[in-house]
């Protein structure tokens, strides 16, 4: 389990194949990584609009329990 | 067969008992994803030896071969999902197809796209319309076209109808991807695992690429079920079991 390279501009150059390489590599964690952020953003986005939703219709209905307990 | 008759068997294909079920494993199936995709990369970037013919230019083939299975395998999930839905007619099983499908459209992007990474130093050109790349670009296709499909049709019931239709259909264009190399006389490079014979490749570049593989698996299994909690969340909101959720997540 040693590495295989001497130093590590050899391990940035990938032998000259560097420009395809690391674009490779690079793209791809991109994508892996802001999928599950931009998700995050919209369950929050959307826990947000559901309980507005839920205090907007909370108020315009009275509360069951206040019809029980009205004289 | 109808649902009724077997009830454990669909337990969890009820929403709200596959809700907190899904939130559960979504954190073990991300930290086993960037676990294994970590160790994978790491094997295949810095243990590896270099290839004789291609020298390091080959190890684009630790991301580009793991996404392009995970865009075949993605869209036979999705598919399967669709027939179960179509057949047992249950409401998840649609939302589990629509769950997967941007994430199987992002892996047959990244497919296409690190595969011209690797095609300009190799062939020369970034893109040639040879069987594997043209039946891969379909499959794009068909993901955005099940996505656009989805946004198009209003009646959620209509649409996960005509997604499965799509998606069903379109599942024939797997196996031409898989076998193309075979079949046809492609400038892309035959199997680099196959199940018939030993492995073309050194034990370690398999394992590089077995490990990130498997990382990519995880990683769409944890990002399917963040997406169909969401999915859940808007087709439920106004039964009781949203409603007193967010009452009880507001408090806690």
């Amino acid at each position: 389990m040693t590495p295989y390279w001497n130093d590590f501009a050899a391990f940035l150059a990938m032998g000259g194949y560097g420009p395809y390489v690391w674009p490779s590599l690079g793209l791809t964690a991109l994508i892996l990584l802001l999928e599950p952020l931009l998700l995050a953003r919209r369950r929050r986005q959307l826990l947000h609009q559901l309980r507005r939703r839920q205090r907007i219709d909370a108020a315009q209905q009275p509360h069951p329990l206040a019809e029980a307990t009205a004289p | 067969m109808d649902i009724r008759q077997h009830p454990r068997l669909f337990h969890y294909a009820s929403p709200a008992t596959f809700y907190p079920l899904a939130g559960r494993l979504v954190p073990s199936l991300g930290g086993l994803a960037l676990l294994l995709c970590l160790l994978g990369l790491w094997i295949g970037l810095v243990i590896a030896p270099g290839d004789a013919q291609q020298g390091e230019g080959y190890r684009i083939i630790f991301v580009h071969v793991p996404a392009s299975w995970m865009s075949m395998l993605a869209y036979l999930a999705m598919a399967f999902w669709c027939a179960i839905g179509l057949i047992f007619n249950t409401r998840l099983s649609f939302m589990m197809a629509h769950a997967l499908a941007p994430t199987g459209a992002l892996f047959a992007l990244l497919s296409l796209v690190t595969g011209a990474l690797w095609g300009k130093p190799m062939w020369g050109t970034w893109w040639v319309w040879d069987a594997r790349l043209t039946s891969e670009l379909i499959l794009l296709f068909l993901y955005l076209g099940y996505l656009a499909l989805q946004g198009a049709v209003e009646d959620p019931h209509r649409a996960d109808r005509a997604c499965a239709l799509l998606a069903l259909v379109g599942a024939f264009n797997v196996p031409v991807i898989y076998f193309s190399v075979r079949w046809w006389s492609t400038l892309h490079q035959g199997a680099s695992v196959s199940l018939s014979q030993a492995p073309a490749m050194a034990s370690l570049m398999l394992w590089g690429m077995a490990l990130t593989a498997l990382g990519f698996w995880a990683y769409t299994a944890a990002v399917a079920l963040a997406r169909v909690r969401l999915l859940i969340l808007e087709r439920e909101r106004r039964s009781d079991w949203v409603q007193r959720l967010l009452n009880e997540e507001a408090t806690a």
